[in-house]
């Protein structure tokens, strides 16, 4: 018997989830629907009475303070006709796929005491009001409700059958006829089969396969193209490249022979910092933290995902980067996340929107839900991020999600031994996630929403959070020798990898399955989310498994490491795969890529100057790019774990913009560190070196402001840019790379891991639009002692503000030109050698407690870091800009001293009591006190000639900052 | 030999302000142990040898169907007498943000209010905030009532963080609102920052009368959503670095140690006398 239980809220309760969808309507364009009611549907399929299901309903199903339920049998159901102006559609997800909510209902039911209970689907009912035409609610449902990969509208009555049990019977293996196949078959191979392995790496592998005598099998193949591809492979930047430039009228051409070690890791193994335990090499990089801990960070992209399927993506793009901290040294337990992420504007008019793509506030929405809904449900806090606008990044967004993990200083080796157990445990096995490496490593076009569609994974919080609480007792208790999390490729690439060494055999028909009928590619290759795969010696098997099974965490063992050299797979008693495992990760031929970097022809504008600065204050503050976050920060939970020291939301009112982030992780201990990133794809139009010497400095400059110690912060890079194959593309990579060399090495501060998004391209016909080459520099800060942080906010009338660093005329990609529409060519340039001694007196300066407050300026200079400091201090500001340290060349305008972008510039406030002191310890900078705080809340500005430019309330200030985003 | 009072943390799939809420616990003076559910059920832990039972915020069990209510059945059939027993026996309990849902819905609180010999059965919720959304952010908190956890608390405001999508606090009747006034169970009502009237976000999710928190009849059992493990040090305030004077602790401390002085004061001096 199956039994139908539908349950909604009672008459007058606010329905929420109707009510944000009803807002998504809104903002997707379609007008007339006045209400969304959602109903929760369970079939309950079992030996229930009609008395049982209703206790079933009343206790577990429907809380009965608020909702109500209705029970029918759900065999031979039909939806009776429903009123004018109503459409009822009912959404399920396909027979096989989990909800997760179907698990726990389940339990929920056992739980009761009612045992005889086989299976729970969901599914949920939306009852649209309004008059509105069949064809709009279908677009409602495709475009908002239903995401196809995975669910599909109910027609009734249903035909209830369960899920076909998989065939017995010998394994049917499919041989791919590579021996024979002329080039164009190869390449036809290569698209059909979606390995985006190019002509030289299909005839590479023919060859092999040739002087083996024999033709690979689908599986084979899938290996390798997963373990080839860019995303896994990093083949860009591994490989051989010919850059040719031409900066003003200087022409050069050189081969880089791996840009990865020839700048970033090279200018780590230069400035060789004794903190750094291991770099470039795990699936994180580790520093020291205490005398017992370390810490490790990695950032992620998930930008693909994220385009087709917003929530998903983001969702799994989280679940993904916290599984790289879980896989890292032998587990490390995530303490935060920092998220920054790149949309076309919330306020796109639909007619700008190419064909095949989501609406950016609708991804925008779905992105910031995903990460809350993964970050809050593990529990990891996330502490800050950065969220910019373009319309350049219309059709392939950029989400990067980053994750820091504490670990304990002995477990940071793995190490795989013959003979070793071969243990996946975790999630499931579905279809889910069917070639999201390869996917990745293509750009995207109008098709790949129905192409790739089979890439979107899905996600469960929660079992990934069961998995990192068992994980981290077995890894104390010494149970296993590796682990690595399945990602990118699955099973294919986590077990390639931990068996690089060695040799690995796999038996595919033990891998725990969601539902039957996978094929032993597709288990192979599949990135359901929440696996990890651990070496466990074979004495530990019993005890490890044992731990596992305490928190109903499912593991199982799946094969054995062996000194064979190959990596052996196995259905049945049928072999699927055998290949070496040498030609796996070493047979990639090297090719060289063509790279031209040539100096854009930009000039500056000439604005005229405004007759009303207030105004312009106004604008920048509202900038998509400037203004308050606060909506999607307080979506997050910030302060799960209770370590936050500093908040993302800091002032007299919690909601001013913090600089760096602070935790301090271990409960207790004053110990903790900073995470900032700096990020601006603006520069990097005008010229990707001072882009990435931009970036750089401002994510050093804002663990600075928080009191951070620039001897101790470690970066990462993170490279999103365009189709490498193109050369364009490829020099400005080269440019940027270069950069972080020669900044990375003047300020002392080495890069410890990175990662590379590339051919980020929307592709529609024959147009391609590429997003602006955009590096993400993310910080993390070490900081002995927590209780010298600063805050950003202005504490007290009367004290002193400092301007430290020198400001020039450098409005070249400023948020101010761009208020303009306007780009400039005076891009901001970085001085490393200056900016390191001004960052070491910060920090002497915080520690002697001589800072109140200090703010960064980076984008909207000067104005916008004063203002922000006034209204998150609810105090007011007087400052005179000819009092402002300059550069080489004298400024005659006020605007640009107010919005100028210079680098390695700080606003700090002094009590007067301490002016001696802190002008001694900056002597020879250059600094200089521009003003004093207020206790009346206005913000004035004497202009160069002693006028006052502008003059204003810091409210409105602050309302013009706050009303952007405030959804 | 001083014996500590015995703190349960209790932990399942989902649970993630564990760690905190131990700590906060530990440096109250308890012994505390991170208990999993499943190891209750399966009796290799007895909540008997325990004094405190601390169930932590989180999503457990994703918040499937609704937020706690698979936890708090869950708790109520496999271990509603051993629970029904603990309370008997003068112990007591604290349920913060995912573990107030649970024991709302649980029914342990509000309670058998009507009658006593009405089995526990659930009389008000937690559900959506009117927001619409999940918020993390601080409010402040007026104390009431006569519970051993806000002992000394009377005339203070407390300032705490909550952190949730489901935290609005309605009964099933007014009845069952008026008897929890009148019983003093109330225990923490939302307030503006100067302890008046307060309007959204100071009252965060829309709860009726701004009721923030309740206990029990005995006042020995409370449930609240603000975070007070997320306050209990002074450098959590979210804006230490304007304060003159900051001492060690944060204003949920003084929860922690009540609990812990109870227990030392009712629980252990009496089974040190009769050893």
């Amino acid at each position: 018997m199956i039994w139908r239980v539908e349950v909604k809220h009672k008459p007058g309760v606010f329905d929420p989830h109707g009510g944000s969808i009803r807002k998504d309507i809104v903002d997707s364009g379609l007008s007339g629907i006045t209400r969304v009611d959602v109903v929760d549907v369970y079939h309950i399929d079992g030996a229930l009475s009609q008395q049982e299901i209703g206790n079933v309903s009343r206790r577990l199903l429907a809380d009965p303070v608020t909702q109500e339920y209705a029970i029918v049998q759900a065999e031979g159901f039909k939806e009776p006709p429903a009123a004018s102006a109503i459409h009822l559609i009912e959404i399920a997800h396909h027979p096989g796929v989990m909800d997760p909510v179907e698990a726990s209902t389940l339990k929920g039911i056992q739980d009761l005491g009612f045992k005889n209970v086989s299976a729970v689907r969901t599914a949920k009912k939306y009852c649209f009001h309004g008059n509105v035409s069949g064809r709009a609610i279908e677009n409602i449902v495709g475009k908002i409700l239903c995401n196809k990969l995975i669910q599909h509208v109910v027609k009734h009555p249903v035909v209830w059958k369960s899920p076909a049990p998989k065939a017995d019977g010998p394994v049917n293996v499919v041989v791919v006829d590579l021996l024979k196949a002329s080039e164009k078959q190869l390449k036809g191979i290569s698209q059909q089969g979606q390995l985006f392995l190019n002509l030289n790496e299909m005839k590479t592998i023919q060859a092999h396969f040739r002087k083996m005598g024999r033709n690979p099998t689908d599986c084979e193949l899938e290996t390798l193209a997963q373990t080839w591809s860019e995303h896994c492979y990093h083949k860009t930047f591994r490989g051989t490249i010919r850059y040719r430039s031409n900066n003003n009228g200087k022409a050069q051409s050189r081969l880089i022979r791996n840009l990865l070690k020839s700048t970033i890791m090279k200018a780590t193994n230069e400035i060789n910092k004794p903190w750094c335990v291991s770099v470039f090499h795990d699936n994180a990089g580790i520093v020291k933290f205490d005398k017992d801990h370390h810490v490790c960070f990695k950032v992620e992209t998930h930008n693909h995902p994220s385009a087709l399927e917003p929530f998903g993506g983001a969702n799994t793009g989280i679940g993904g980067v916290l599984r790289d901290i879980l896989g890292t040294g032998l587990g490390a337990k995530p303490i935060c996340c920092t998220d920054v992420f790149c949309f076309a504007p919330p306020d796109l008019p639909q007619s700008k929107l190419p064909a095949g793509t989501l609406h950016p506030k609708r991804i925008m929405k779905g992105v910031v839900s995903g990460v809350r809904d993964y970050g809050n449900k593990m529990g990891i806090p996330t502490i800050n991020g950065a969220i910019l606008f373009d319309e350049q990044f219309v059709g392939n967004p950029l989400v990067y999600c980053g994750s820091v993990g504490l670990i304990p200083n002995n477990q940071v080796n793995k190490r795989v031994s013959a003979g070793d157990l071969i243990v996946v445990a975790g999630g499931k096995t579905g279809r889910d996630g069917i070639h999201g490496a390869t996917f990745s490593s293509g750009e995207l076009t109008d098709e790949s929403e129905v192409v790739s569609s089979g890439a979107v994974q899905i996600g469960d919080p929660i079992q990934e959070k069961k998995v990192l609480d068992v994980l981290l007792k077995a890894r104390d208790k010494g149970l296993y020798s590796a682990i690595t999390d399945c990602g990118a490729g699955g099973l294919s690439s986590a077990v390639g990898e931990m068996g690089k060494e060695l040799g690995a055999r796999v038996q595919l028909d033990k891998v725990p399955l969601k539902y039957a009928g996978l094929s032993y590619t597709e288990i192979w290759i599949s990135e359901s989310q929440e696996r990890m795969v651990f070496s466990v010696p074979s004495k530990n098997r019993e005890a490890f498994l044992k731990v596992f099974a305490a928190e109903s965490v499912e593991a199982m063992v799946i094969g054995e490491f062996r000194k064979t050299g190959r990596l052996e797979l196995f259905d049945g008693d049928t072999q699927v795969c055998d290949v070496d495992m040498d030609f796996l990760h070493d047979g990639i031929p090297q090719i060289t890529k063509q790279a031209v970097w040539a100096k854009p022809k930009l000039t500056n504008p000439r604005v005229p100057v405004p007759r009303d600065l207030n105004e312009k204050l106004v604008d920048v503050l509202s900038h998509y790019n400037v203004c308050s976050k606060e909506w999607v920060i307080r979506q997050y939970d910030h302060e799960v774990q209770g370590a936050s020291v500093i908040k993302p939301l800091v002032g007299v009112g919690c909601d001013g913009p913090s600089d760096a982030s602070v935790i301090a992780p271990k409960l207790g201990s004053v110990q903790g560190l900073a995470i900032s990133n700096g990020i601006n794809f603006r520069y990097g139009m005008i010229d990707p070196h001072w882009m990435a010497a931009s970036c750089i400095d401002e994510a050093i400059r804002q663990i600075v402001a928080v009191g951070g110690d620039i001897e101790r912060i470690a970066i990462l890079d993170n490279f999103c840019w365009g189709n490498p194959d193109k050369p364009d593309r490829l020099g400005s990579l080269v440019r940027a790379a270069e950069a972080c060399y020669q900044i990375a090495v003047g300020y002392h501060v080495p890069f410890i891991s990175g990662k590379d998004s590339l051919y980020n391209e929307y592709t529609q016909g024959r147009k391609s639009r590429a997003i602006p080459g955009t590096i993400l520099i993310s910080a993390m800060g070490i900081i002995d002692d927590v209780t010298k942080t600063v805050t950003m906010d202005f504490k007290q009338a009367g004290n002193l503000i400092y301007c430290i660093g020198k400001t020039s005329d450098e409005l070249g990609g400023s948020i101010y030109w761009d208020s303009y529409g306007l780009l400039g060519s005076s891009v901001p340039r970085v001085d490393p050698k200056l900016g390191r001694k001004i960052y070491a007196t910060m920090f002497k300066a915080a520690q002697k407690g001589l800072v109140l407050s200090a703010h960064d300026c980076s984008e909207g200079g000067i104005a916008v870091a004063l203002a922000e400091m006034a209204f998150s201090g609810g105090l007011g500001v007087t400052v005179h800009l000819d009092r402002v340290a300059l550069g080489n060349k004298s400024i005659s305008r006020e605007d640009t001293i107010l919005f100028s972008e210079s680098n390695t510039r700080l606003l700090v406030e002094v009590e007067p009591r301490h002016q001696r002191s802190f002008e001694k310890l900056f002597q020879g900078l250059p600094i200089a006190p521009i003003g004093r705080v207020e206790e009346t809340p206005e913000f004035i500005v004497y202009g160069l000639k002693n006028q006052v430019c502008v003059n204003t309330y810091i409210e409105d200030l602050k309302e013009a900052w706050q009303k952007p985003l405030r959804w | 030999m001083i014996r500590k009072p015995k703190i349960i943390v209790l932990r399942t799939a989902g649970t993630n302000c564990d760690g905190e809420m131990a700590f906060a616990f530990e440096k109250s003076g308890g012994e505390v142990d991170l208990v999993h559910v499943n190891q209750l059920l399966r009796g290799e832990v007895h909540l008997q040898d325990y004094h405190i039972l601390a169930i932590p915020g989180g999503f457990t069990y994703g918040d499937d169907i609704s937020s706690g209510r698979i936890l708090a059945n869950e708790l109520n059939v496999k271990l509603g007498q051993q629970i029904g027993s603990f309370i008997a026996d003068g112990k007591l309990m604290i349920g913060v943000c995912n573990g107030f849902q649970v024991m709302i819905k649980a029914g342990f609180l509000p309670g058998g209010l009507a009658s006593a010999s009405t089995p526990v059965s659930q009389t008000a919720t937690l559900t959506f905030n009117d927001s619409g959304k999940f918020e993390d952010r601080w409010v402040h908190l007026k104390v009431e009532g006569k519970s051993v956890w806000t002992q000394g608390l009377d005339n203070n405001i407390l300032y705490l963080p909550v952190a949730h999508a489901e935290g609005k606090f309605v009964t099933i009747d007014q009845d069952v609102l008026e008897w929890l006034k009148t019983n003093g169970q109330v225990a923490f009502r939302y307030c503006s920052s100067s302890g008046g009237e307060p309007h959204y976000p100071d009252n965060p999710n829309g709860s009726v009368e701004n009721i923030a928190g309740i206990t029990d009849k005995t006042g020995r059992i409370l449930g609240l959503m603000p975070h007070p493990e997320r306050h209990f040090l002074s450098l959590q305030h979210p804006s230490w670095t304007r304060q003159k004077h900051k001492g060690t602790f944060g204003d949920g401390a003084r929860i922690f140690q009540n609990g812990v002085d109870y227990i030392n004061n009712n629980l252990l001096s009496k089974t040190t006398v009769s050893v």
